[in-house]
């Protein structure tokens, strides 16, 4: 079976984030005063080929191992079955 | 004293590290492919700067899961000096050697200056040839330098002696002006600024040159070798 993973890798809220907050800026010279903060993150999409089973616990270690670093980075994903050809 | 530098997809300071050993320090250097396993024959090793694999995912990040990474660890473990510099210094945190992460600089722009240096710590086999707080003169080039580490790992950074160097002046938002930082043994060491852009007074200075000619010393005491 395969499966999409969405893989949600953002900065942990301790970690200021340069990125963000320069684009929090933009928006507020545009006018979005109501913007209070804008934090960036990456999305990471993996076709996977596998049994549901398995397939969570092999993400989640894809994630410790490379995927997100545990110093600055939080991760969650979603699984879900890929659409057929 | 034999130095390998390892070459990854990316590196581009390669040649002028190269360049510090073989032509202004004068011993024996080589180039070591990240294909490679084992760092087995060689005394030191150095991991150049540049952009391996284009600072994809993040910087140092996939660098620090290929083969050579095995041979990293290993000359770490054995005490053996590692010095990362620049993108080096990010591998050394994605291979977890050195604690911390960096994040992208502040101002969000690349900074491509001389930066004046603080020696925090010169009981180290890369600083003994420094004085305790001289102020040194070595170019940084980089865009995510800003180093970050939550604060237990700070306290334990200054406990142990582990800040190497600090910036002079705030460059790039770096927690506490960190430049560079050892490990706890204190033969890891991972730095932003280019030590081996400045041993030459030609390039502007060779205050860079004492991290080579420290390690050196320290080899030939360990070695009893005399010249």
């Amino acid at each position: 079976m395969m499966y999409e993973v969405n893989v949600f890798v953002t900065l942990k809220e301790a970690v200021l984030d340069p990125q963000g907050s320069a684009v929090n800026h933009s928006l507020h010279q545009l006018g979005y005063q109501e913007v209070e903060d804008v934090r960036i993150g990456k999305v990471l999409t993996l076709t996977v080929n596998g049994e549901k089973e398995t397939v969570e616990a092999r993400v989640k270690e894809m994630c410790d191992k490379l995927l997100a670093n545990p110093v600055i980075e939080d991760y969650r994903f979603e699984i879900k079955e890929a659409l057929a050809q | 004293m034999k130095f390998a530098v390892v070459v990854f997809p990316g590196s581009n300071c390669d040649i002028d590290m190269y360049h510090a050993i073989k032509d202004e320090l004068g011993e024996d250097v080589d180039y070591v492919d990240y294909r490679e396993t084992s760092l087995e024959e060689y005394d030191a090793v150095l991991l150049p700067g540049g952009f391996s694999y284009g600072d994809y995912l993040r910087s140092g990040a996939i660098a620090a899961r290929l083969p050579i990474a095995a041979g990293i660890k290993e000359a770490a473990q054995q005490g053996k000096p590692v010095l990362g510099v620049c993108n080096g210094f990010q591998v050394l945190l994605e291979l977890g050697l050195l604690p911390g992460a960096m994040r992208r600089n502040r101002q969000l722009t690349f900074i491509c200056k001389p930066t004046t240096l603080i020696v925090k710590n010169n009981q180290t086999p890369f600083t003994s040839t420094y004085e305790s707080n001289q102020e040194v003169s070595i170019p940084v080039a980089h865009g995510e330098g800003n180093y970050f580490c939550d604060p237990a790992t700070l306290t334990e950074l200054k406990e142990n002696g582990q800040i190497a160097f600090t910036y002079a002046e705030d460059i790039n938002g770096s927690i506490e002006n960190i430049a560079g930082i050892t490990n706890k043994e204190g033969n890891v060491l991972g730095m932003m600024p280019h030590p081996e852009r400045a041993v030459d007074e030609l390039l502007g200075s060779k205050d860079g040159l004492n991290m080579f000619v420290s390690l050196l010393k320290q080899w030939r005491e360990s070695h009893a070798i005399t010249s």
